[in-house]
């Protein structure tokens, strides 16, 4: 890489101002950036960072006049872009600077066909034969391991997978050669194996061409895997920029320090010797099959099988991951033990009562041995009950003393590290890992035996997660709990789990200890699965700072 | 080094104070409020600006607005105060717009949360009933009613409850579907909770916020039905009410224009404060909405 | 079920399979009615008669088959209704099959002129106060609308009456055609367009209103959605955002607003066919209820139910070809 070379994209002092009633009046101040040529700028930072809206900056697609520049300069190419008019931006978007968004399943017009979309960028910006743009097309969705590009093109967004939208966008982006690609969290919505590939296809297309890219992220693995350049973003202003091998691995800002110390590293704890302890938790056979309506007017109903012939134990004190991407029915098997959902057939068995053969006053009343943390914080509290009578309200329904059961809210309230006067408030006034405390500590209210836990962390940004994770190892470790824990994060099921499933399509690949496991993989699929994990190869600095 | 995530954000002020600043915020919305409540002081004080029967004769037929002060807005051709038919008529429009909205928002609860919570042949009965009363057109069905009940101010509002309960139970039973699956309602399940306690106590609280907004909608679709009925003679004679007067002041269109055209304003602008109440509940319930 | 038929066919024949329990149970719904209601055909028969002494009556009653248990009564009714027999009209003394589509024609057209033109100037005035939201115009359009949606159509009528027929005297107070006119050819159609003028704006502003308000939320919503952003950093221009990606979206759940109105709207018809005089089905349901003519009213409930469920099914096949994301495979 040449650090010679004019730089593509200079941004200076660039201040964003957000309209009166937001939480600050900048949501950046004062950012200085370059992209050069065959560059990957990453900028890095957690939720409400502002590095989305500097790509608006750059493209001048900021919500105005709600939130607009006030101040700084964006030089593109030695061109000043603040000062052009709109007729020539439009000519500059989509063709010398284009963008790839996070959400692959929106960003495409769902009643337009690929191919209509593709062509859409040829004809805004080249006078070229309706021939030629779809050769170009075609060209392009090859370049990007689009399997069959013909039938591609002629195909509507809901008919293609996820990763190919994602591959569809990124076709879609480079097919005029822009000189500055900008990519929001193009990976974000997706699967971990489709994410290396979309990230090494990024690489590989970007190397052709020579273009530079502005990456915004919030992922230290993904910066790992493939930034030259680091940005680090904390709420609107830059603590740290460096290449990436200086911000990685000798992180200065305290902020990032703590940041790299939240990334969960990859090594599994020891194993425990669990022969000795008693099985709590004990699946057998559990199948389900939904047959789901095949779209909104074909009367066909077509059975997709969610999970087959699952069997697995849970030792008292033990963390079991089951880990899997998405359709591999790991979140059915959490609604199967649970029976939130009903099985086809199996047992899950609680210290010996099969949960599942249960009359619904027998299983209302066997609930309390098996609870549940859920994976949507906004989603899993009721908004319109104060958080003591959320977690109150198990108790109450088995019976016990309302006022004592309040009493006791206020004391698991302080358990997972909450003031007490969160008691009287609503949902709302929490942060999303607040809420996943509150609701850790309406399971908790319920004494279970067991605690399932559905992706809790999933929905957090990396310090929080951090945080919360922190706070459930303590606690199944104070209070010897015993956990099936949910999650399509590696990392995050290597730090937590003593055994992992690992699933695909409803099967168990393999399983063991998550030492075991992640030293010697022997399904092929785990392999792959392990060999994903953005930035595997990178271990995080010595962890001097704790993360709370 | 980060922030401590738990340190707990301010604390807000109570519901109702941040209700009624975010639905202060809505200008159209206070106008709303206004007219509402000038229709209800109507209402109110009907009996104080005229204490005898409205549909008494009053002063010569057909005295224009303006010219007698004890008739300020004139008489029509039976000599009848326009004025105090106008304020007994907001009474009957009130009363037939709250009656009728809470029969049909009842009616559309019960049927929408038990077809949206329990779903399957349940939920399918439930909707073939549902569009079969939907597809008959309301105002032919209301005829027919009335035709078989007779024209009493209590059967008139029975049959506009019984023609409009299709819409809310189509929304309650939308909002319940969204609802069940929701992760709080699991939580609630998986705690031990009842199925009717989920219903009533986790599920139907928020459910209700787009459905009282709706009310509002209702509420200017029963009054305008009412209003129709009358107007068409088939209202109840022995209330003054507005569609009534319109249709009597049909007949002096050409002579007196205002027997028909003070009644009608007064319908528009009460019918339009139930709109603007409407978008002001709204923006006040929905938070989430921008502007 | 490979047998070539195409897809849209299929989906056809399963929606009119869907319709079948929705008519049969609006067919039981009708019936209930007609014996809900004081007195029955015997009844009027003998009323019309000037009285009858009692054998002759319960000869009738036994005629009419309604000496028959009420299950036996249900049956033939419907089984009547199936070949759309009605029954008599004993005011008009026609069957009620005959005077329904004598009425059918005008409301059809009343229907057709209101609610196109409360679809096709609902929406676009709908769409050009979104793309200026919240300015000096949106609110000037959305005011109106409010106005429009709070007017009763009877108060509109007298007033459009008022001014038009009685103040300026440019177009006629009522009826179809000109009694004594005696048009023909083009001149007809021209004088039947002149009586439909006030009947169907008094018609269409409250339906127009409906449109304007859904599709100013509609383009407001689909605006602010992830591909329009795509579509901007493609560097589209306004006009092709507007008329390619979100129009092509906010229309989706215009059209299906046009099915579920179609019913109100015909219910809104009597009201305007009787201040207007206009002999279509809504005059006629109005003047069944006055002279009680059962009979007739239970087929206009009829019709209009046979009616509404077939332009339901016309807009869902419609909006089966518009949106793409239904396959009908």
């Amino acid at each position: 890489m040449n650090t010679q070379t004019a730089p593509i994209l200079e941004i200076k002092d660039l201040k964003i101002s957000l309209p009166k009633g937001a939480d600050r009046p900048f949501a950046l101040q004062g950012l200085n950036l370059t992209v050069r040529p065959g560059e990957i700028v990453c900028m890095v930072g957690e939720s409400g960072s502002g590095k989305s809206l500097s790509a608006g900056a750059i493209m001048r697609l900021l919500p105005e006049p709600h939130v607009s520049v006030a101040d700084g300069s964006i030089t593109f190419e030695g061109e000043d872009i603040l000062s052009k008019t709109e007729n020539e931006m439009r000519a500059l978007r989509g063709n010398r600077i284009s963008m790839i968004f996070q959400e692959p399943m929106t960003a495409l017009n769902p009643q337009k066909t690929v191919g209509w979309q593709m062509d859409e960028v040829l004809k805004l910006h080249l006078n070229a034969s309706r021939k030629e743009r779809y050769e170009r097309a075609i060209e392009m969705l090859g370049q990007v391991h689009i399997p069959d590009p013909e039938s591609a093109y002629n195909a509507y967004p809901h008919q293609i997978s996820g990763g190919q939208r994602q591959r569809v966008m990124i076709a879609m982006a480079l097919s005029l050669s822009p000189k500055l690609v900008i990519a929001d969290e193009p990976t974000t919505a997706l699967d971990v194996t489709t994410q290396l590939q979309i990230l090494k296809l990024i690489r590989e297309l970007q190397q052709k061409d020579g273009a530079g890219v502005l990456f915004i992220t919030h992922d230290f693995g993904v910066v790992a895997e493939i930034a030259d350049h680091v940005i680090v973003l904390r709420k609107g202003e830059v603590v740290e920029q460096g290449s990436a091998d200086q911000v990685l691995n000798t992180p200065n800002h305290p902020y990032t320090q703590a940041l790299i110390a939240s990334v969960p590293d990859l090594q599994p704890p020891a194993p425990k010797p669990l022969t000795s302890l008693p099985v709590v938790l004990k699946g057998t056979g559990l199948k389900k099959t939904f047959t789901a309506r095949g779209g909104l007017l074909s009367g066909k109903r077509k059975a997709v099988a969610a999970v087959k012939d699952l069997s697995f134990q849970l030792h008292q004190g033990e963390t079991l991951g089951v880990v899997g991407e998405s359709g591999s029915g790991k979140t059915t098997v959490s609604r199967l033990v649970t029976r939130l959902l009903d099985a086809d057939s199996g047992a899950v068995e609680v210290d010996d009562t099969d949960l599942l053969a249960c009359t619904p006053p027998e299983l209302r009343a066997m609930r309390k041995h098996i609870q549940m943390v859920f994976q949507d914080p906004m989603a899993s509290l009721n908004p319109r009950k104060r958080v003591v009578d959320i977690i109150a309200q198990g108790p109450i329904v088995h019976g016990e003393d309302p006022e004592k059961a309040r009493a006791r809210a206020r004391d698991l309230l302080e358990l997972v590290e909450l003031s007490p006067a969160a008691a009287n408030r609503f949902p709302h006034e929490f942060s999303g890992g607040q809420r996943q405390r509150i609701g850790i500590a309406r399971a908790l209210a319920m004494e279970p035996k067991v605690i399932v836990a559905d992706e809790p962390v999933s929905a957090l940004d990396v310090s929080v997660q951090a945080q919360v994770l922190k706070l459930l190892a303590d606690l199944r470790d104070r209070m010897n709990l015993s956990l099936l824990f949910v999650t399509h994060d590696l990392r995050v099921a290597a730090q937590l789990c003593d055994r992992i499933i690992v699933m695909q399509r409803g099967e168990i690949v393999e399983s063991g200890f998550t030492a075991d496991v992640f030293a010697a993989p022997q399904h092929p699929y785990t392999k792959n699965l392990l060999s994903s994990i953005p930035g595997r190869s990178w271990t995080p600095p010595v962890r001097k700072i704790d993360a709370a | 080094m980060t922030v401590l995530d738990t340190d707990l954000r301010p604390a807000e002020p109570p519901r109702y104070v941040m209700f009624w600043r975010r639905y202060r915020r809505n200008r159209a919305a206070l106008l709303g409020l206004i007219l509402f409540t000038l229709v209800i002081l109507m209402a109110a004080i009907a009996g104080i600006v005229d204490s005898g029967d409205p549909l008494r004769r009053a002063g010569p037929p057909l005295t224009a607005p303006f010219i007698d002060a004890s008739i300020p807005l004139g008489t029509d051709q039976l000599g009848r105060n326009i004025l105090s038919q106008l304020f007994y008529g907001a009474r009957i429009s009130l009363l037939v717009g709250v009656v009728a909205t809470l029969i049909s928002i009842l009616i559309g609860i019960v049927i929408g949360a038990i077809s949206g919570y329990f779903g399957g042949w349940v939920d399918d009965l439930l909707m073939r009933i549902t569009e079969a009363f939907q597809t008959i057109p309301n105002f032919v069905l209301l005829l027919t009613l009335v035709a078989i009940l007779g024209s009493k101010i209590e059967w008139i509002t029975f049959a506009i409850g019984i023609v409009s309960w299709t819409a809310p139970a189509r929304m309650v039973r939308a909002e319940f579907m969204s609802l069940r699956n929701r992760e709080f309602v699991d939580a609630a399940r998986n705690l031990g909770v009842s199925n009717s306690a989920l219903i009533f106590k986790e599920i139907l609280p928020n459910a209700l916020p787009p459905i009282i907004v709706y009310a509002s909608v209702i509420m200017a679709m029963a009054i305008l039905l009412e209003s129709a009925l009358a107007f068409l003679g088939l209202g109840d004679p022995n209330y003054a009410s507005w569609g009534n007067m319109i249709g009597q002041g049909r007949a002096v269109l050409r002579t007196a224009w205002y027997c028909s055209a003070i009644p009608g304003i007064a319908i528009v602008l009460t019918v339009l404060s139930f709109s603007l109440l409407g978008e002001g509940l709204n923006d006040a319930m929905n938070p989430r909405q921008k502007q | 079920m490979n047998l070539n038929i195409p897809p849209i066919a299929i989906y056809a024949l399963r929606r009119l399979f869907q319709a079948i329990p929705v008519i049969i149970l609006i067919m039981i719904g009708t019936f209930l009615l007609l014996k809900l209601a004081p007195g029955d055909t015997v009844d009027a028969l003998v009323g019309d008669m000037g009285g009858a002494d009692a054998a002759f009556i319960a000869r009738l009653r036994a005629e009419y088959g309604l000496d028959q248990p009420i299950w036996v009564q249900l049956w033939r009714y419907m089984a009547k209704l199936a070949t759309f027999d009605l029954g008599q009209s004993f005011v008009y003394e026609q069957p009620v099959t005959t005077v329904l589509l004598d009425r059918l024609g005008t409301t059809l057209l009343l229907m057709a002129t209101s609610l196109s033109l409360a679809f096709s100037i609902g929406i676009v005035l709908g769409a050009f106060a979104a793309r200026r939201a919240y300015s000096l115009t949106d609110n000037l359009i959305s005011t109106l609308g409010l106005i429009f949606y709070a007017t009763p159509s009877f108060f509109l009528s007298l007033m459009m009456m008022l001014l038009f027929s009685v103040k300026l005297g440019w177009l006629p107070v009522g009826g179809i055609k000109t009694i004594a006119g005696f048009y023909t050819g083009w001149d007809h159609v021209v004088d039947v367009a002149r009586h439909l003028v006030m009947p169907t704006a008094a018609l269409s502003l409250i339906y127009l209103s409906f449109y304007l308000r859904l599709m100013r939320s509609s383009v407001i919503q689909v605006a602010d959605q992830d591909f329009v952003r795509t579509a901007r950093a493609k560097g589209a221009g306004e006009t092709r955002l507007m008329v390619h990606h979100i129009m092509r979206n906010a229309l989706l759940p215009a059209v299906t607003l046009f099915g579920l109105q179609f019913s109100a709207l015909l219910g809104g018809s009597v009201v305007v066919e009787t201040i207007f005089t206009l002999p279509g089905l809504g005059q006629l349901a109005y003047q069944s209820v006055i002279q009680r003519d059962m009979n007739t009213l239970m087929g206009i409930i009829f019709l209009c139910s046979i009616i509404v469920i077939l332009v339901n099914f016309l807009t869902d096949l419609l909006y089966a070809r518009l949106d793409s994301r239904i396959e009908l495979t």
